[in-house]
């Protein structure tokens, strides 16, 4: 029997350490200790309900499992056969208790490709990978396809750039293996920069080799022997769990020189980011690993053609680079069936906000928004209204109901005004104010930009500006043209992909919420009561008794009146806390 | 430790490791292969479960039947233990009682095999299979 325990970032947070520990210790006690082995894993996706234990062979699936369920877990499941039912997961809608994860709602609608060894495999064992038919693609490259038969297979499968653009991923190595030099180099762009998305974390984190064997069959593609992993150092496992694979990877003779006797060399090293969102941009990222400053350049010249030290270059997304072993495996045309016309395979989504099941789930392209919102995604949290999801982070856009029966697709999410960027999917309810998002995502830009082209630096501060004008109420119609114009114009003039798309989030936001822009410059009124300088706190005078408990909490003395006497709030002076409302026992006071 | 040198070492390395995943994998692919589970409170125990559960992976090894082993709680047939529930993908669900080695033998020999009833079922009145 196997116990499996996620050791993810998320659940590791949560103490997973120690429910490892007590289980092993538990099992000592009870002499099992040679009969079920407790293991590690990487993330199982369903971090809303984590730490999460999986028993096998049986398929159990506990969740938010606490260091002193361990014992409990050994004594009733592997020792009495008994399933521990408060640890097992309940369905939200029939309210039964689901002990298999595959009849459970967030799992069921799942394919797992780049995920497929995630919660499956111990990452720090290269046996158990090898098991997996790790490094088997590589066998199969290095001795029976030759360097264009492998970037056929790869143009034949259809598979797109996982990093956020989408171009072709057989076509960018064939450019790159036309380019000859005596070195090419093969990147791994692991700098994840957008907020809320973490599945190139959790690949890491939950199956390095993959990165390791998929950069080898691209440095073999492409004729590279070197490969760099460019990687933000605040992700320290991930980073850790890396060198163990490189290290295990070597002393197997999987890197190195003449790997399986093939004549073939190829070794990786790490490069540090240090957390900024422009070094995710490939000529920024390239520039940052070359010790410069992490600016981009125009392009061309592309990496492929002039990159890392000017030699030609192939940067790939981590959850791009997951996906090679699969499809050297299984074939391009096992691939090439799942997705939809112009996109293939799967996608991983983050999904986050006001959602019921948070987490990481992978998905056929092609599903529906409201397939992964309601089914994937368990539905919106405290049974609210569903009012938008913002996809592809700052260069992306918010979707509303209108578009939550849209196939997910590259072409798609872009012909909705979003795009697909690398995978985060941040849930929106009622309590959202669309004004308050478009300018969340603009600070995010203006904090991040490089600054080296005035249309990115200058211009995305006076959006931000702007925004900030209309949710304080002093915005006016020209405004919202002005906001228009001046978005069109940074993203025909910007110098890189940031700028070009970083008003996405005001331009989708204008389009699918207009009205609700209007109601901020014109009503002076925020439906979501979120920006506070366009709420105003009123006492009701039928109800107010003259308690003064409100006047003696407001910390700037905003509430006047009389003991007894209905008392009423000065707008001017106030500030909007709430600390009156909380104080009042006859609900007299209110929002409008 | 050993070095991988070609392709044959890499698929040798595999077989050897592979025995090490087999619980996981078959977990994953329950449903397409052969469920085979014992009932292991006290009863079943005391009427020698585990020992038969030993048995019955070396019997399906033997005759190289995919089957995953688990245990379960108590079916509720102390005085027929040790009792087992066998589910062959295709096929409802059975419970068999007094399953002894020979039982076993029989029970993968002609039900798993061939399809052919063998006595012993018991006749149940609840439902077997957890959700
Ligand atoms: C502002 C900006 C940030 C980016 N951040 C990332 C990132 O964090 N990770 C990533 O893989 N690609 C990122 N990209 C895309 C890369 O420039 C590049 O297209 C990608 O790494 C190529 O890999 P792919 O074809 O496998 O997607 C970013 C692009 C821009 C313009």
């Amino acid at each position: 029997m196997h116990v499996l325990v996620c050791g993810g970032t998320g659940c590791k947070a949560s103490q997973s350490h120690e429910i490892v520990e007590n289980l092993k210790s538990a099992l000592v006690e009870n002499g099992l200790q040679d009969e079920v082995q407790v293991i590690t894993t990487g993330c199982f996706g369903f971090c809303e309900k984590g730490p999460i234990v999986k028993m096998m062979p049986d398929n159990t699936f506990y969740t938010q499992v606490k260091p002193e369920d361990a014992r409990t877990i050994v004594e009733e499941h592997i020792i009495k056969g008994r399933k521990v039912t408060n640890l097992l997961y309940t369905d939200p809608e029939t309210n039964e208790h689901v002990s298999d994860s595959k009849h459970m709602g967030f799992y069921k609608k799942q394919v797992r490709i780049a995920l497929r060894n995630c919660g499956f495999i111990d990452p720090e064992n290269i046996e158990e990978f090898i098991s997996r038919d790790g490094y088997a693609a590589l066998g199969k490259c290095l001795t029976e396809l030759k360097p264009e038969d492998v970037i056929q297979e790869i143009k034949l499968s259809g598979l797109r750039g996982r990093g956020g653009g989408g171009f072709p991923t057989g076509l960018k190595w064939e450019i790159a293996s036309k380019n000859h030099a005596d070195q090419k180099y093969v990147v791994c762009n692991a700098d994840e920069g957008d907020p809320g998305a973490f599945m190139d974390r959790s690949i890491m984190e939950g199956d390095p080799h993959t990165i390791v064997e998929a950069m080898a069959i691209c440095g073999y593609a492409i004729g590279a022997t070197k490969g760099l992993v460019y990687i933000r150092a605040e992700y320290p496992l991930a980073i850790e769990r890396l060198q163990i694979a490189i290290k295990q990877a070597r002393e197997y003779g999987l890197l190195g020189t003449n790997i399986l006797g093939s004549g073939f060399d190829f070794d990786i090293e790490l490069r540090y980011g240090a957390g900024a969102f422009v070094c995710g941009e490939e000529t920024a990222l390239i520039h940052s690993m070359e010790g410069k400053r992490g600016e981009p350049t125009f392009k061309p010249p592309f990496p492929a053609v002039s990159g890392y030290l000017g030699k030609p270059t192939n940067v790939n997304n981590v959850e791009t680079f997951a996906n090679i072993p699969v499809i050297i495996n299984r074939g391009a045309d096992w691939f090439n069936k799942i997705g939809t016309e112009k996109s293939k395979g799967t996608k991983v989504f983050a999904l986050a906000g006001q959602i019921n099941n948070v987490g990481l789930i992978e998905v056929p392209m092609g599903i529906t928004l409201r397939e992964v919102i309601y089914e994937i995604g368990g539905g919106i949290k405290d049974g609210k209204e569903f009012k938008a999801v913002q996809t592809g982070g700052p260069s992306g856009g918010c979707l509303t109901t209108k578009h939550l029966d849209t196939p997910i697709d590259y072409d798609n999410l872009i012909a909705a005004g979003s795009m697909m960027g690398s995978g985060g999917m941040v849930v929106m309810d009622e309590t959202s104010c669309m004004v308050s998002i478009a300018k969340f995502y603009l600070e995010f830009t203006c904090e991040e930009s490089c600054g080296k082209c005035s249309p990115c630096r200058i211009g995305n501060k006076r959006l931000c500006e702007m925004l900030t004008k209309i949710s304080k109420g002093n915005g006016t119609m020209e405004d919202l043209y002005e906001l228009r114009n001046l978005a069109a114009v940074i993203k025909d003039t910007a110098l890189c992909g940031l700028g070009q798309t970083s008003p996405n989030p005001v331009l989708s936001t204008l389009d699918n919420f207009w009205d609700e822009y209007v109601e901020h410059v014109v009503d002076k009124k925020c439906r979501a009561g979120v920006c506070k300088s366009l709420m105003r706190y009123e006492i009701d005078q039928s109800k107010c008794v003259g308690c003064t408990a409100c006047a003696r909490n407001c910390p700037v003395n905003a509430i006047k009146g009389e003991k007894k006497m209905p008392h009423t709030i000065d707008t001017e002076v106030c500030i909007k806390c709430g600390a009156c409302i909380e104080r009042c026992k006859f609900g007299a006071i209110s929002i409008k | 430790m050993t070095k991988v040198k070609s392709l044959a070492d890499l698929k040798a390395m595999r077989e050897k490791f592979q025995s090490n995943l087999d619980v996981r994998e078959k977990g994953d692919i329950q449903d397409e292969i052969v469920q085979v589970k014992v009932a292991m409170a006290t009863c079943g125990i005391a009427s020698g479960a585990k020992q038969l559960m030993e048995y019955m992976m070396e019997k399906a090894e033997a005759l190289k039947i995919r089957a995953v082993f688990t245990q379960t709680d108590c079916m509720g047939h102390c005085q027929l233990e040790p009792t087992i529930e066998v589910k062959v993908p295709g096929r409802d669900p059975l419970v068999f009682g007094h399953v002894d080695n020979k039982k076993a033998d029989e029970i993968f020999e002609k039900y798993i095999v061939n399809n052919e009833m063998v006595e012993g079922v018991i006749p149940v009145n609840r439902e077997v299979i957890d959700k």
